[in-house]
């Protein structure tokens, strides 16, 4: 069944838009836990 | 005799004749005159608009068969636009010249990155209002990824034959960021918010962080929105090249030979879409037209995320940063950080703006790579 212009335009609003905050919001957090856990520190300390 | 001769001489004036007769082809000789003109002259992208300016020109001389089968223009085009192939190269490039520290050293910045984004799909929401059939719609909204490669790569797929309208105004108010911008951010803050002074304290990241950095968006990424998954590994790939240090010489050829010539062949092959009769529409004037309010609606919901960050912080976030959450880089980073100046002068704004617009380029490929992947989940592409 062909999809209607309304539902298409909402539902690339919705899953589109909220699927993009979704995935770089989930990033954002991976790379705050990546800092944490490669701190620039203590890999200074381990080349020195 | 004399007949053949006059013959022979009449057929070096037919493309004159045909000059007048197809007017489109004329008006189109002129507008790729004034992209040449903004390349040159006005130092307008001057990369991509002076070899689309002149495949515009040359597609539109009459008689021209650059475009026509075996042409030469047309076989570049076959080979690199059909395939998807340029973009990619180009995302390569991209990604050995960009340095996402300041992204890595403020990874809230990424949500600025994802704000900056609304646009591509309020503009597609109207383009579906005009009456724009549902993929033209997509390809029109992508302009407002403010992104030329994704939106190249999105419309050569899924509306190759808007492809010069959309590549000319991605590429058009991309370079015109400085001016679009700033009376939008200024028109959203209270002088209050934009005199928020914002710390910097240079955050270092680890070498291990920023090898792991390109690996995590592409495996992440690429399970959330395997559609888009030649975007995001072209761009992470040239950016695990640069991190890595142990192959300058690929990083070197990425971001130089490799992406100058793609760019050479991709203007031209652009330039070459603005055949005049196919051009010469009231949609190509809708499309420019929608492309420039894609970028704006890009920057007011990228300025109003920054007012609900400035809130919830406590006045911390200086809500102009949140108009970098473009990918138009570093340009829209260098534009909040003169607008922040100009009201507080020891508001140094650049690096905080730098994160966002890093989180921005990163933002417009996720968005295209999502658009893609719900677009194949409702079957309306494969």
């Amino acid at each position: 069944m062909e999809m209607d212009n309304v539902t298409f335009g909402v539902t690339m609003l919705v899953a589109g838009m909220g699927g993009t905050l979704v995935t770089l919001g989930l990033l954002s957090l991976m790379m705050l836990g990546l800092g944490k856990l490669f701190p620039y520190k203590e890999e200074a300390g381990k080349e020195g | 005799m004399l007949e053949a001769i006059l013959a022979g001489l009449g057929g070096l004036v037919v493309g004159f004749k045909l000059l007048f007769v197809n007017w489109q082809n004329l008006i189109m000789m002129f507008v790729g005159g004034g992209l040449l003109y903004l390349g040159i002259k006005k130092d307008c992208e001057p990369l991509l608009l002076v070899p689309i300016g002149f495949g515009c020109i040359l597609v539109n001389i009459p008689l021209s068969d650059v475009m026509l089968k075996d042409g030469f223009i047309r076989t570049i085009y076959d080979a690199g636009i059909d395939t998807e192939l340029f973009p990619l190269l180009i995302f390569i490039g991209i990604g050995a010249m960009t340095d996402f520290g300041p992204v890595l050293a403020q990874p809230y910045t990424f949500l600025l990155g994802a704000a900056g984004q609304f646009g591509i799909f309020l503009t597609l929401l109207l383009a579906l209002a005009l009456g724009f059939p549902k993929l033209d719609a997509v390809s029109i909204g992508i302009i407002g990824a403010c992104d030329g490669p994704t939106a190249i790569y999105v419309t050569s797929k899924y509306a190759p034959h808007l492809l010069g309208a959309v590549a000319v105004a991605a590429y058009s108010y991309m370079s015109l960021v400085p001016v679009i911008q700033p009376p939008i951010m200024k028109l959203l803050t209270t002088e209050k918010e934009k005199k928020t002074v914002m710390k910097f304290t240079a955050k270092p990241v680890s070498k291990t962080t920023k090898l792991l950095f390109p690996l995590v968006i592409t495996i992440v990424g690429g399970c959330i929105a395997p559609k888009g998954l030649p975007l995001l590994a072209t761009i992470m790939l040239g950016n695990l090249m640069k991190e890595s240090g142990v192959v300058a010489r690929l990083t070197g050829a990425a971001e130089n030979e490799i992406a100058n010539v793609v760019t050479l062949f991709l203007g031209l092959c652009i330039g070459a879409t603005m055949a005049g009769p196919a051009f010469i529409r009231a949609e190509t004037l809708i499309i420019l037209g929608l492309g420039f309010l894609a970028i704006c609606l890009d920057t007011v919901c990228g300025v109003l995320f920054g007012k609900l960050l400035y809130i919830i912080t406590g006045g911390k976030i200086n809500p102009l940063i949140g108009s970098a959450g473009i990918s138009a880089f570093p340009m829209a980073a260098r534009v909040v950080a003169k607008v922040g100046m100009q009201y507080n002068k020891k508001n140094y704004l650049l690096m905080h703006a730098m994160g966002a617009n890093a989180g921005g380029q990163i933002g417009s490929v996720i968005a295209a790579a999502v658009m893609l992947s719900v677009l194949a989940g409702m079957g309306v592409i494969r």
